[in-house]
């Protein structure tokens, strides 16, 4: 159990990462907001709370490895690393831009922090895979963690992975579905229906766990139970809103892959400013 | 005659022997007894890892093994690892440069009977597209366990390209043989005419000049193992002391070893290369000596291009 001190310092932080999310995505002019706001919270306490990393040392052997199979959400992953220490905040404006290093995907080759290449969906969950049967294999205490978007369960290959992780029992794998309910056509029961995850992945072999997606002590319970789970890998099923905390984003496929400008982008850091603001009054 | 072997077994052979000194793993798609990993799945088998019947996730998987710093091959048919697993193989093994070796086997139109859905003729083409791949295709067992080995000290994504045939091991009784990646080797000097050859067809390119020479034609017999990186100043040099160039390759003449020497050849000196390879078609089934026949991929098809190409020289000497 965190302290509801802790909590609050998480929430602050997810704001934080979010604010990083609309800054990246604006001055990109292009990205996907939608979907790096609905998994900024897990992302958050996978980063500030939970995982063994070393801004200092990236690639340290040890530490634990993030996979963000659902790779176009870069701008959330790049905001918490960036935030972490693994590069400066101010980087973050230079999302997508030819001279910069964030590339508009994972790119694990020149990118401090980042694990695994991904962004062609349903590879990153096979590559963690990969990770943690070199950590079963050689012993290693380290875990792997890896986020796949919902509408990304639709690839066939996130069940090939689902049964080599199962079949080789990687209970130092640990996986988040991001479950927004949208893709980028439309809703993703309208578009090629996935559900239901958690019937299918325990049919598969994994422990299912299912939360709330922005709420850090169900986020916390969740992630601590993974880690005591044996002899199989663990789902955690997260409900999200796409689009969440920026008003007009949320539950909107619109915000997908589209930037907000102009007006929108005030609106929006207005929105998140009045909740960072709130939480600074929080009292604990 | 040298004894015949298929370059998948000396695939086998030589992981089993590595492995007995270096740390690495093996995967493979419910095919090891074809690709012949099965030996090495039966001499090491907590290093062994059968991905069943899921090539796209086996290439993904290799590349996170890769990217958690262990060594790697990942084996299947030509077909299924290159074609099948394509963008696996650009997006989770070639865009971060892992260290995942590809060991592909029963590549090319000597697949025989089971016909065209598993002629891969195409793998060439589509691994030396991806930025960064190298892509090895040994002649005969002797090299293709050298392959395995120098795969194994190099870092960087790697395709080797096996076959299921048995072909003669021509370099078993040549002490002297070396093994070097990116490096052709010169099999036979000759003045009139080149032949590059690559995989099984460097028996048969030895072959043709031995006929050509019958008929009073010089001809420099290269086998060009690498295709990727490919080896510019042994294709230079034939070009400018030879004047005319035969490619040869169990492949499409698509994108292969033929299209990779005229693109050295044709910005650099200007010769004639007639590439002889599967044409743009489909294999189908049949028994190997009859399927080479049918698709020109002969001695004698070459010793006949060979002669095509001396009449088209030009005067880039």
């Amino acid at each position: 159990m965190m302290t509801p001190s802790r909590v609050l310092e998480l929430k602050k932080q997810a704001n934080d990462i979010r604010i990083g999310i609309i800054e990246g995505v604006y001055n990109a002019a292009c990205g996907h907001p939608g979907g790096s706001l609905s998994i900024a919270d897990i992302v958050t306490y996978l980063y500030f709370e939970h995982m063994n990393v070393d801004p200092a040392h990236p690639k340290m052997d040890e530490r634990d490895r993030f996979v963000l199979s659902k790779g176009h959400t870069a701008p959330a992953l790049y905001a918490a690393l960036a935030h972490r220490g693994f590069f400066p905040v101010e980087e973050l404006k230079t999302l997508r831009k030819f001279s910069s290093r964030l590339q508009g995907h994972p790119d694990m080759k020149n990118i401090p922090g980042v694990d695994m290449s991904t962004g062609s969906l349903g590879l990153g969950i096979s590559a963690a895979c990969g990770m943690a049967l070199v950590g079963k294999l050689d012993g290693k205490p380290y875990r792997v963690y890896t986020v796949l978007g919902d509408g990304e369960s639709e690839e066939g290959q996130v069940w090939e992975a689902a049964m080599f992780a199962a079949h080789y029992k990687l209970d130092n794998l640990c996986a988040v579905l991001d479950f927004n309910g949208l893709q980028i056509d439309g809703k993703i029961t309208d578009v090629m229906n996935p559900t239901p995850h958690d019937e299918k992945f325990r049919a598969f072999g994994w422990h299912v766990i299912t939360i709330d997606a922005h709420d850090f002590d169900a986020i916390d319970a969740a992630f601590r139970e993974a880690q005591t789970v044996k002899g199989k890998p663990t789902l955690i099923l997260a409900k999200s809103v796409k689009g969440k905390g920026v008003s007009y984003m949320e539950n909107n496929c619109d915000w997908h892959g589209k930037a907000p400008k102009g007006d929108e982008y005030t609106v929006a850091m207005n929105d998140l400013r009045a909740i960072g603001a709130a939480l600074e009054k929080e009292e604990v | 005659m040298a004894e015949k072997k298929a370059t998948r077994e000396a695939y086998g052979a030589a992981l089993v022997d590595l492995g007995a000194t270096h740390d690495f793993v093996v995967l493979d798609a419910d095919l090891a007894a074809a690709t012949k990993t099965g030996m090495f799945k039966k001499k090491f088998p907590d290093r062994f890892f059968n991905c069943g019947i899921a090539e796209g996730n086996m290439i993904s998987v290799a590349a996170g093994i890769a990217a958690a710093g262990k060594r790697v091959f990942a084996s299947s048919f030509a077909m299924f690892a290159a074609g099948r697993a394509f963008e696996q193989v650009r997006n989770s093994i070639g865009y971060p440069h892992l260290n995942v070796k590809i060991g592909a086997t029963h590549a090319g139109i000597t697949v025989g009977e089971d016909g065209a859905t598993h002629q891969c003729n195409e793998d060439m083409a589509l691994m030396r597209s991806i930025p960064g791949m190298t892509v090895i295709c040994p002649a005969d067992a002797t090299e293709a366990y050298a392959a395995v080995a120098a795969a194994l000290d190099t870092d960087g994504p790697m395709y080797l390209r096996f076959s299921r045939y048995a072909v003669p091991d021509l370099n078993a009784e040549d002490p002297s043989y070396h093994f070097e990646i990116g490096r052709g080797i010169l099999r036979r000097d000759g003045h009139d005419v080149t032949v590059i050859a690559v995989g099984n067809m460097v028996g048969m390119a030895l072959e043709a000049a031995e006929a050509l020479a019958a008929e009073g034609i010089s001809a420099r017999v290269i086998n060009m193992h690498t295709v990727k990186p490919i080896d510019r100043e042994i294709i230079l040099r034939a070009a400018r002391e030879t004047g005319a160039i035969v490619t040869a390759e169990e492949h499409s003449i698509i994108g292969g070893l033929g299209a990779a020497v005229c693109e050295v050849t044709s910005e650099e000196c200007p010769v004639p290369v007639l590439r002889v390879g599967v044409e743009d078609v489909f294999g189908r089934s049949g028994d190997v000596p009859t399927l080479m026949k049918a698709y020109g991929l002969t001695a004698e098809h070459i010793v006949e291009r060979a002669k095509q190409a001396m009449e088209k020289k030009t005067s880039c000497r």
